[in-house]
């Protein structure tokens, strides 16, 4: 009697402790997907009836839409110059600082500062005062005797700004690839060591595989987030000048909450939606090939 | 033996160079709060006759609002938020790491999939509802989803929390049965307790990600009686078209002080909940 109860009992309390999760999962995003599916065959703005168009968002999206063209060429210019450069700013940091073991606290500060403060719109506004044309970086420039240029202001060197700006913020990647590091077994430099294996050799054939389901991770967040850019598009750029930073999520707020086409902005949201999903499938498609799991080496766990 | 110093010296000095750099717009940033317009733009760190009263007006630069409105709003919204995440979140991880039930799995995958979800799907859906259900303009659209163990950040509290539930020995639910413990009792009196430091770092990242979360507030919060303070440093600079940078970017400071006094008590949960569950800053 007693099992019959406890059997009976977990699953009912189970459901109970779980019922604030799966009430908002159905609630408030596997309606709202559907939703928003639904909405992406529509033209709705919000205020009066929502009438199906069929596929007339996806057409005119691929077939007569130059800022939809313009917006995800500048989003994957940002994704394949930011994700890279972060990751290895990162990695190049980690391992130096993997040796580097005093003081390592007051390093690892300084160095994940940025990225603590860097999703805010007060470091946007720091940036956009620095990159400006009397800003810091001309004047810096000035005492080496070089001209500055407008560089939030030129089309030729917004976006890259706005990739210096991320890539500041390496902090993060570089704290999960250090918790890699410290994962690899130290008897596998030392006997390489003895058979005098130089430090870039080291490297290639022992950290950079060890630290590959690390790189993974990082690569598939980095990729992720770096497609879903916003806020320093936003506050510095406006999206400007000319469209050179008019990454995609940008557009889809203009869509939805400016324009307040909704119906368009459901049908861009799904395409991004799809782009990120065939993004990182490829690069987990990928991983057979370059992410190595101890197991694989024969090694335990 | 004197090879190895000088290589520990260059990597040291490679280092302190390398922090040096990462942390200069930092101070730069702290000496040009001080700097009136004329003097903003120069390479100097410090300012030739520090501008405090930047500070001041700063604080009073919205008409008929000061600054110390807005911060109460944001703490507001911030402690309804973290209040709700801690609820539901541990709730739910107790439920997920602890009990089985049928479908359970089917669950938890589900769990997964929206971890990767980018929000960007959800925001126009979401704000049609919340914007039907007379929610816009409130802090509903923050408050309730993160009841709900959502939000910004929710889902993955949750399957942070999970993982660290996983860990705890199930014998220790074993034995608290036999004494007569229901199913609440051994969440509140034996996993809760120990899950403790899972649940610092969730608490960090909770307030971090609200604080910064511009986007929610700009969609949702559009009376200046209501803004937090993000959008209120966006409307300053808005409306001056950065002709008082002094005043803008003291009251920037300003507001990473939260972030940053957080930081630096727990700097040690902040790197290890980083390190151990791959959060981002």
């Amino acid at each position: 009697m007693k099992r019959f109860l406890s059997r009976w009992d977990a699953p009912v309390a189970g459901y109970l402790f779980i019922a604030p999760w799966l009430i908002g999962f159905l609630w408030l995003t596997a309606y709202p997907m559907l939703l928003s599916l639904y909405y992406s065959f529509t033209d709705y703005t919000l205020m009066e009836s929502i009438d199906w168009v069929g596929f007339k968002n996806y057409i005119k999206m691929f077939t007569n839409d130059a800022k939809f063209v313009q917006s995800v060429k500048v989003t994957f210019l940002y994704v394949l110059a930011s994700v890279p450069l972060k990751l290895v700013a990162a990695l190049f940091v980690a391992v130096i600082l993997n040796k580097a073991v005093k003081g390592i606290s007051a390093y690892r500060t300084a160095i994940y500062f940025p990225s603590l403060i860097g999703g805010s719109i007060a470091v946007s506004l720091l940036w956009s005062n620095m990159f400006g044309v009397d800003g810091f970086f001309n004047k810096l420039l000035d005492l080496v005797g070089i001209q500055g240029i407008g560089w939030i202001t030129n089309p030729g060197t917004a976006l890259g700004s706005l990739i210096l700006l991320n890539t500041w913020q390496f902090g993060s990647a570089m704290v999960i690839f250090l918790a890699g590091l410290k994962q690899i077994p130290k008897d596998l430099y030392e006997a390489s060591s003895v058979d005098g294996a130089s430090r870039w050799t080291q490297f290639r054939s022992i950290t950079l595989p060890m630290l590959s389901p690390t790189l993974y991770f990082n690569l598939i967040m980095g990729v992720i987030s770096a497609f879903q850019m916003f806020t320093s598009a936003f506050v510095i750029t406006r999206g400007g000048p000319m469209n050179s930073t008019y990454v995609y999520a940008l557009y889809l707020y203009e869509q939805a909450f400016n324009r307040y086409q909704l119906g368009y902005a459901s049908a861009l949201a799904w395409v991004m939606l799809i782009m990120i999903v065939v993004v990182t499938a490829l690069i987990s498609g990928s991983s057979k090939y370059w992410v190595f799991y101890e197991t694989d080496m024969g090694g335990k766990k | 033996m004197m090879r190895i110093k000088w290589k520990q010296v260059s990597r040291h000095a490679a280092m302190i160079v390398f922090s040096l750099v990462m942390i200069y717009p930092v101070i730069w940033w702290i000496g040009a709060s001080l700097k009136s317009n004329a003097e903003l733009s120069s390479p100097n760190i410090f300012p030739a006759v520090p501008q405090w009263s930047n500070f001041t007006k700063g604080w009073n630069s919205v008409p008929g609002y000061s600054f110390t409105h807005f911060y109460l709003n944001t703490f507001t919204l911030e402690i309804a938020v973290l209040v709700a995440t801690l609820i539901s979140c541990t709730l739910v991880a107790f439920g997920f790491g602890r009990l089985d039930f049928p479908l359970k799995k089917f669950w938890f995958s589900l769990l997964m999939v929206t971890l990767m979800l980018p929000g960007q799907v959800l925001i126009i859906p979401q704000y049609a509802m919340f914007h039907q259900m007379g929610w816009v303009n409130t802090y509903l659209p923050f408050i309730i989803p993160h009841l709900l163990a959502g939000g910004a950040g929710g889902t993955f509290f949750v399957f942070l929390l999970i993982q660290f539930v996983r860990g705890i020995p199930k014998e220790l639910d074993e034995s608290a049965k036999i004494d007569g413990c229901s199913w609440f009792g051994i969440f509140w009196r034996i996993v809760l307790p120990l899950t403790k430091p899972a649940v610092v770092t969730v608490m960090i990242f909770c307030f971090l990600w609200n604080w910064d979360d511009f986007l929610g507030h700009l969609l949702y919060i559009n009376s200046v009686d209501k803004y937090t303070v993000g959008l209120a440093l966006r409307m300053i600079n808005d409306s001056q078209a950065g002709q008082e940078w002094g005043q803008l970017l003291a009251m920037s400071l300003v507001s990473i002080m939260p972030a940053t006094v957080i930081f630096m008590l727990l700097q040690k949960y902040f790197v290890e909940g980083i390190a151990t569950t791959g959060i981002k800053g």
